[in-house]
């Protein structure tokens, strides 16, 4: 049915808080299956986005399709087939973990014996079978947030919406949510998620855009973005001095950039080793040297800067 | 003609059942505790009904009303009791549980990512409070048929006008929720709460009120809460007047509902 067409597409989207612009105008658009990501710096205005296409947010300006209708007019029917995780869990607290699974699902009007059947079926997906009986408030921040997946799939949704999935996790707790995120990928779930977590973009999104103050600032898949915004390898330099800066001048040449930071030279160059034995023949000695491949995380920081926004 | 029909049927159906889905929720969170909260707001009104309507109506004696008709005090007094606890019951709910479920524990940021809409949680808070609201009347009327204060017919017929003013002032409260602040806020409402118990002609008819005064009185939902149920429990057939409450409950529950789910929309969907 939506075969070929995008499942959320925006042409222009705005989002603006009194006069305050959270969204600046925005394209995108999220094809059946896919995995999207959302990166960019605090404040950015990724959460404002989602819960645009979450429609739960009205659109100021623009354009916003969403299974191919409209948020303003159809919100309970989109919403009947989408799945939500926000960025802060709103677990119900009076009720128990089990229960948060089965009460939600009526709110789609599930029935209830389909209800129960799935929300077992969920909390053993996220690992949660043991505590079904609990309360929420004593999980711990992982548990609760892998509560707050798994309510996010109780209706079967087409596409899920996944605000900073796996924020204060433990490595433990985050490989099993990206494991399970990647069997509903499997499965033809459509992902949309934001995160701060390279590793995570690199890991799970088949395409991202990084945002920042409101704006698109690069779209591509993690690969695409590291061949265009970066080099194919970094060379890291740790020199014995005061300043890193006035190396800056010594290294010009080597490589398309070099950016000092307190605590050690970059190089983005194509060919690493190469890049060394250059440093050497200009009689530098760095008391270290790392060679690394281009990562998300330099494509980021180059985008958005180093510098705190707020 | 099926086809005509139906698709009305169905947008019915859907906000109906999501309405329903909220006040079962509120009927999974039930905990043993809640149960004695419910029990203390019902034994309030009937200590009231005891003390004033029996103690102090055994000095008053009894009341000749403006239509001529003579009644014992606390038969004058049990409708307005029952008005008053139909009116704490809902409003218990509709106040503090639904501001602390929407400002403190997030419920409804949660709610409003399935299909259910802000109108649609606000219709099955009401109900979910109107259920409370309705086991105090009951309750209330067993007790005043118990003291022969009213008949069993009458009491049957007085039960769903209880459950009306339990929907006005649920509804109302509600409405009044969303422009809370904070828990301090809800000093005053409870303040308010206590003027119109004792000024909405429950314990003296309005008409003893100096005019000037009465008709502040008179407009007041409970004082036609009172009216309307206590025209029905004594009997003086005020066909007409008791219309007349009807509609300016069913006017008051609407308005309520319109604005509490408008002003959710605003502080929710933003
Ligand atoms: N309800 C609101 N009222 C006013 N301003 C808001 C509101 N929600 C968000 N903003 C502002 O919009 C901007 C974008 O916020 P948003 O939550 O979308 O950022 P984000 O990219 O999700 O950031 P983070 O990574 O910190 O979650 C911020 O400056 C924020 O202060
Ligand atoms: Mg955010």
């Amino acid at each position: 049915m939506t075969e070929g067409r995008p499942l959320i597409e925006a042409t222009g989207l705005v989002k603006r808080f009194g006069s305050f612009t959270a969204v600046d105008g925005i394209d995108l658009s999220v094809r059946a299956g896919e995995a999207f990501g959302f990166l960019g710096p605090n404040g950015a205005g990724k959460s404002s986005t989602m819960r645009m296409i979450g429609c739960v947010s009205p659109v100021t300006a623009g354009e916003l399709r969403i299974l191919g209708l409209d948020p303003a007019r159809d919100g309970p029917a989109i919403r009947a087939r989408l799945g939500v995780c926000p960025q802060s869990d709103n677990l119900d607290p009076e009720l128990t973990v089990a229960e948060n699974l089965t009460t939600y699902a009526r709110f789609f009007g599930i029935p209830r014996k389909v209800a129960r059947a799935r929300a077992a079926e969920l909390l053993d997906f996220v690992q949660l079978g043991e505590r079904a009986g609990s309360k929420v408030e004593p999980l711990s921040g992982g548990m609760k947030r892998r509560l707050t997946i798994a309510r996010a799939l109780i209706n079967e949704p087409e596409v899920v919406l996944l605000d900073e999935p796996t924020t204060g996790l433990d490595p433990q707790a985050r490989h099993l949510v990206w494991e399970r995120l990647f069997r509903l990928k499997q499965r033809g779930v459509t992902l949309v998620l934001t995160t701060h977590y390279m590793d995570e973009a690199e890991q799970l999104c088949d395409r991202l855009v990084v945002m920042d103050a409101g704006r698109i600032v690069a779209e591509g898949s993690p690969r695409d973005l590291i061949a265009r915004h970066s080099t194919r390898e970094v060379v890291e330099l740790r020199f014995l001095a005061e300043s890193q800066e006035v190396f800056v001048d010594k290294l010009a040449g080597i490589g398309s950039r070099v950016e000092a930071l307190p605590d050690r030279v970059l190089l983005y160059v194509d060919d690493g080793d190469a890049a060394v034995a250059t440093v050497h023949d200009r009689a530098l000695s760095p008391a270290s040297v790392l060679v690394r491949r281009s990562s998300l995380e330099d494509v980021f920081l180059h985008l958005t800067g180093r510098t705190l926004v707020d | 003609m099926v086809a005509l029909v139906l698709p009305r049927l169905i947008s019915f159906e859907g906000p109906v059942r999501r309405s329903m889905s909220v006040a079962e929720r509120n009927a999974a969170a039930l905990r043993s505790a809640y149960w004695l909260v419910m029990i203390s707001g019902f034994v309030e009104p009937v200590v009231y009904l005891l003390s004033i309507g029996i103690g102090v109506g055994g000095l008053v004696g009894d009341l000749t009303l403006p239509s001529g008709a003579v009644v014992d005090y606390a038969a004058f007094v049990a409708p307005a009791m029952l008005a008053s606890a139909a009116m704490s019951g809902a409003l218990a709910e509709a106040t503090f549980n639904f501001f602390g479920k929407m400002k403190y524990m997030r419920l409804y940021e949660g709610m409003l990512a399935t299909p259910v809409r802000p109108f649609e949680i606000a219709l099955g808070e009401l109900a979910w409070a109107m259920v409370r609201g309705s086991l105090y009347s009951a309750a209330f009327l067993v007790v005043m048929v118990a003291l022969d204060l009213t008949t069993v017919g009458r009491a049957l017929l007085a039960f769903p006008a209880a459950v009306l003013v339990g929907f006005a002032f649920g509804s109302l409260g509600m409405a009044f929720s969303t422009f809370m602040r904070s828990w301090q806020d809800f000093d005053l409402m409870g303040s308010a709460q206590f003027a119109l118990f004792l000024f909405s002609g429950t314990f003296v008819p309005a008409e003893s009120y100096h005019p000037a005064l009465r008709w502040l009185v008179e407009v007041t939902p409970l004082y036609r809460a009172v009216d309307l149920i206590r025209g029905i429990s004594i009997g003086t057939d005020e066909v007409l007047g008791g219309l007349i409450d009807v509609g300016y409950l069913l006017l008051v529950t609407a308005a309520g509902l319109v604005i509490a789910g408008r002003r959710m929309t605003t502080l929710l969907c933003k």
